[in-house]
């Protein structure tokens, strides 16, 4: 997992069947000192996050098809938990 | 597998059901060699199976694999701590 | 799932025969914006997708199941069309401007 931030919902009339009543989170990845790093990614809902919310992102088709309910479908990415904090032992550069 | 150093932890109420009760941890990778934390950009955020404490270097399994570890079977989970490192022994290529 | 604009068609009359009967695309990389980033590359389509149109796009292994259980060689296929008001900025395919969210 790595930690990224919701910055969009998107929508998708013409969709697989499988994404049907889920929501579309366009998730930013983020380092460690929440700066923003690789391409946003386009992640399914697992925990009813929103925009601007920091969460936990998978980028793992066995994880995001978890959160689906439904196995051997064509998704790659889900947020699965909304983070409340986050706690370094030592001062990040 | 990568190592890493536990770098922070991630407390997170609203998540996966499967999640509940699984401790969360920040891994910085480190350079094998130094053993120094890479860039902000090289971390994982895991599932600690093994009992990792505050910054000591791990062991960290990535992608489906992750969910061999124990207690992980079938979970919604990409990266998991396996192993707490006692030592590395790293040789350079010149005394090979 | 990533974002990215079909940008082309790509036809082959020899190719694996799973990939028979599906249509191949050329798209580019979207940012958060949707703006065209980097070069482009080979997905294949599993909804309808056009040239000018926004998609997403599952990749890896997930790319071979819009199909399972038919065994189609593909790390990168699309799986859905942006509606096309989803980037405010961006004109539409149809030239029109697009409209406010």
């Amino acid at each position: 997992m790595i930690i990224g931030r919701v910055i969009d919902e998107l929508v998708s009339t013409q969709k697989g069947e499988y994404f049907h009543g889920q929501k579309l989170l366009l998730v930013q990845p983020l380092d460690l000192n929440e700066t923003d790093m690789d391409e946003a990614v386009l992640a399914i809902d697992g925990a009813d996050a929103g925009i601007g919310d920091r969460v936990l992102l998978v980028q793992d088709g066995f994880a995001a098809m978890h959160v689906l309910g439904q196995f051997q479908v064509p998704v790659d990415a889900a947020v699965i938990g909304v983070i409340d904090q986050i706690d370094f032992f030592d001062r990040q550069n | 597998m990568i190592l890493g150093r536990i770098a922070g932890t991630i407390v997170a109420t609203r998540k996966d059901e499967m999640l509940r009760g699984k401790k969360l941890l920040i891994v910085q990778l480190i350079d094998p060699e130094t053993q120094e934390a890479k860039s902000p950009a090289a971390y994982q955020v895991c599932v600690d199976t093994v009992g990792a404490g505050a910054r000591e270097t791990v062991i960290t399994v990535s992608g489906s694999s992750a969910r061999f570890s124990s207690g992980l079977a079938d979970h919604p989970v990409d990266s998991a701590i396996v192993a707490i490192v006692d030592t590395i022994d790293l040789h350079k290529e010149e005394e090979l | 799932m990533k974002l990215a604009r079909v940008v082309g068609t790509v036809v082959s009359t020899v190719k694996d025969e799973n990939m028979q009967g599906k249509k191949i695309l050329l798209v580019r990389a979207l940012d958060a914006s949707g703006q065209v980033t980097g070069e482009p590359f080979v997905a294949l389509d599993s909804v309808g997708a056009g040239v000018g149109e926004d998609v997403f796009y599952a990749r890896g292994k997930e790319g071979s199941f819009p199909w399972h259980p038919q065994p189609v060689p593909s790390d990168a296929s699309i799986v859905g069309i942006l509606d096309p008001f989803n980037f405010p900025t961006r004109e539409s395919h149809t030239g029109t401007e697009g409209t406010q969210k």
